[in-house]
């Protein structure tokens, strides 16, 4: 098993060209999401889905432009691959998420599954697709392509421990500088998702960047949704036995 | 948006252009609430049949309508599963492994033992072949079924759908109770022709309806603002009268005949008439001692003079009108109730607010616990990082 490799996108040198939603979509043969003009801002692709892999956010926020290169966040407890129930999603050695389309049955049980609203079942395709962190990249010794491609290292490739030291240099270097928002998203390995491999450091409330202030995985919760359902089935059972009582000999 | 703040209004927050943080479920209609509902009917039925079964005894004559409806509901549930996926033509990769991490992968399984329980039960039961091999399939069926009826609850509460993970208390019992009043349905239907269903159809009817009542009730209580996706969908508003006025006739449908009536053995829900030949197919096969004849002619027997307060009401076919209709409401209710969670999950998961709203408050009570626990500590509470199963799925050997 390799190191765990991770990306880290430093937003606040995010300049909006969209070079990894390009890179992205050459290098992984991704079909186009549409032509869309959503006329809200310059983004054009809207959110993370089947065919946008990389999603660039923009935001107008009064005095100045926020711009966010999305990813699947690749999280230590993920919740799309705990519910996959072909085993097509899996845990590469590189402790990233991948979805094996060959095995994937298009059950469409982790679109639904997953806090950030990443994974989602390509129409007419029928299959689930995300981010795979350049999962054959990876295997030949290169970087993801959208780390490739970006030109103010915004979107940062490396081990991850590796990743969140220069992270944490970076926000303290923000924070030196009187830009107290910075701050750093899905960095601990203490939240609701165990960390996530692809981190963030933002400039604004997650919210705003269409994230989840606390994302969780609801796997976390399952025994005890089984036990309520052992409940509700006995209480079927005492049900069923008192409807048919009464009625012997 | 002028919508999320009427549904939150303390909330004070941003969002991407008021953009869905996660993707609502892609599941479509009328698959996945029809399965839902079949595979809820199909695992009361199985349930009710084994049941049935042990009261019968050995040797007792098989139930049936309980062992038919279980298959086929089973059967049409697995093919609007099928149906329901991208790829249909791998359905079976759904048992290519055993995941519990997974409750689809879990429920793949119970459905396949399901369906195979009930399909050897009913076929037994139709040509009269192997019946000790189709009882052994209806006991089994007993404990496949409530599972079948209620794993679909955990299925859908195991999501980040905000209005589904919430409600993971009360779901199950909505399904069960629901499944139950479906299941009496059938019973109520089939005791037209068949008598001895009437009875526990009209029982598991009722008390079904009160179950699925009770568990909407208390869950949009304890919701709070999240119980809003529920009550504004009209389905969800239509299977809960629905269910709530059947449930009130299969009731009603099983009370004794008026103060004029002559007996008023039996009280309740309960038909006057019913003695110890009543019309229940085990008793009355052991009553009479005769086979499978004499307990049927028993059967009818009692039936024609108990069932339906025949002997004794001013108007017969009133209280049979009553359960068909009470039977029409609570199929109705409770398919409308599984349309009903679908959309109300969809709805939940298409407003940022369901999702950002509740995370701030549990956020902030966090940070909250700890600045009281451990000032400066910087310590998460515990529970926090709790690891799940699942990564043991490598792909080293495909796990074939």
């Amino acid at each position: 098993m390799s190191e765990r490799m991770g990306f880290f996108t430093d937003t606040s040198v995010c300049i909006g060209c969209k070079a990894c939603e390009v890179a992205c979509k050459e290098w992984n043969d991704v079909p186009d999401d549409g032509f869309v003009f959503r006329a809200t801002s310059y983004d054009n692709t809207g959110a993370l889905g089947a065919s946008t892999w990389r999603h660039v956010a923009f935001i107008e926020n009064g005095d100045g432009w926020l711009m966010s290169s999305d990813v699947c966040k690749h999280c230590t407890d993920a919740a799309c691959l705990d519910v996959c129930p072909t085993g097509a999603l899996f845990r590469t050695e590189f402790d990233t998420v991948v979805v094996q389309s060959d095995v994937c049955n298009g059950c469409g049980y982790c679109v639904p599954a997953c806090p950030y609203g990443v994974i989602d079942r390509r129409e007419g395709d029928g299959r689930a697709w995300k981010c795979t962190m350049c999962y054959d990249r990876l295997r030949g010794g290169l970087e993801p392509a959208c780390a490739k491609a970006c030109p103010t290292d915004s979107i940062q490739f490396g081990p991850l421990d590796e990743l969140r030291e220069r992270a944490a240099a970076r926000v303290a270097g923000l924070h030196a500088a009187g830009r107290t928002e910075a701050r750093l998203y899905g960095e601990d390995p203490a939240d609701g998702v165990g960390g996530d491999g692809a981190f963030f450091l933002l400039m604004a409330e997650p919210e705003t960047y269409g994230l989840p202030p606390d994302p969780v995985v609801t796997t976390r919760d399952l025994p005890a949704m089984w036990r309520w359902a052992a409940a509700a089935a006995l209480s079927m059972v005492g049900v069923t036995v008192l409807a048919t009582a009464g009625r012997r000999r | 948006m002028a919508r999320e703040r009427a549904m939150v209004p303390k909330a004070e927050f941003g969002s991407y252009y008021g953009q869905p943080i996660i993707k609502a479920p892609i599941w479509h209609e009328p698959h996945m609430p029809l399965y839902l509902y079949l595979g809820g009917l199909s695992g009361a039925c199985g349930l009710a049949a084994a049941v049935e079964e042990l009261r019968a005894g050995p040797g007792g004559p098989p139930a049936t309508v309980a062992r038919l409806a279980a298959a086929a509901a089973a059967a049409a549930g697995a093919g609007f599963l099928v149906a329901e996926l991208g790829r249909p033509e791998r359905f079976l990769n759904m048992l290519r492994v055993f995941k519990p991490t997974s409750p689809m992968s879990v429920g793949s399984w119970v459905l396949a033992a399901h369906g195979g329980a009930t399909a050897l039960a009913a076929g037994s039961a139709v040509t009269g072949l192997l019946p000790a091999a189709g009882r052994l399939a209806a006991l089994a069926s007993g404990l496949t079924g409530p599972v079948m009826s209620t794993y679909t609850a955990v299925l859908v509460a195991d999501t980040a759908v905000p209005a589904w993970h919430e409600a993971r208390r009360e779901l199950p019992f909505l399904f069960a109770g629901s499944a139950l009043a479906g299941a009496g349905a059938v019973g109520i239907v089939s005791g037209l022709a068949r008598p001895e269903t009437a009875v526990p159809g009209r029982r598991m009817a009722a008390l079904g309806a009160a179950v699925e009542t009770v568990a909407s009730t208390v869950m949009e209580r304890r919701l709070g603002t999240l119980a809003d996706p529920y009550r504004q969908d009209g389905m969800m508003r239509a299977g809960r009268l629905l269910t709530a006025a059947g449930g009130v006739l299969a009731a009603l449908a099983g009370l004794p005949a008026g103060p004029r009536g002559g007996s008023r053995r039996g009280q309740g829900i309960v038909p006057a008439g019913r003695g110890p030949a009543g019309g229940w197919p085990g008793s009355a096969g052991r009553a009479s001692a005769g086979g499978p004849v004499r307990a049927a002619r028993a059967a009818v027997a009692a039936a024609r003079s108990g069932y339906a307060g025949a002997r004794t009401a001013s108007r017969p076919g009133l209280r049979e009108l009553a359960g068909v209709a009470a039977a029409a409401a609570l199929t109705a209710g409770a398919v409308c109730t599984r349309f009903g969670v679908l959309r109300a999950g969809r709805a939940s998961a298409a407003d940022p607010a369901y999702i950002v709203g509740p995370q701030r408050e549990r956020l902030a009570a966090r940070r909250a616990a700890e600045a009281a626990r451990t000032p400066g500590d910087g310590g998460r509470t515990a529970g926090d990082g709790g690891r799940t199963a699942g990564d043991g799925d490598r792909p080293a050997g495909g796990s074939g």
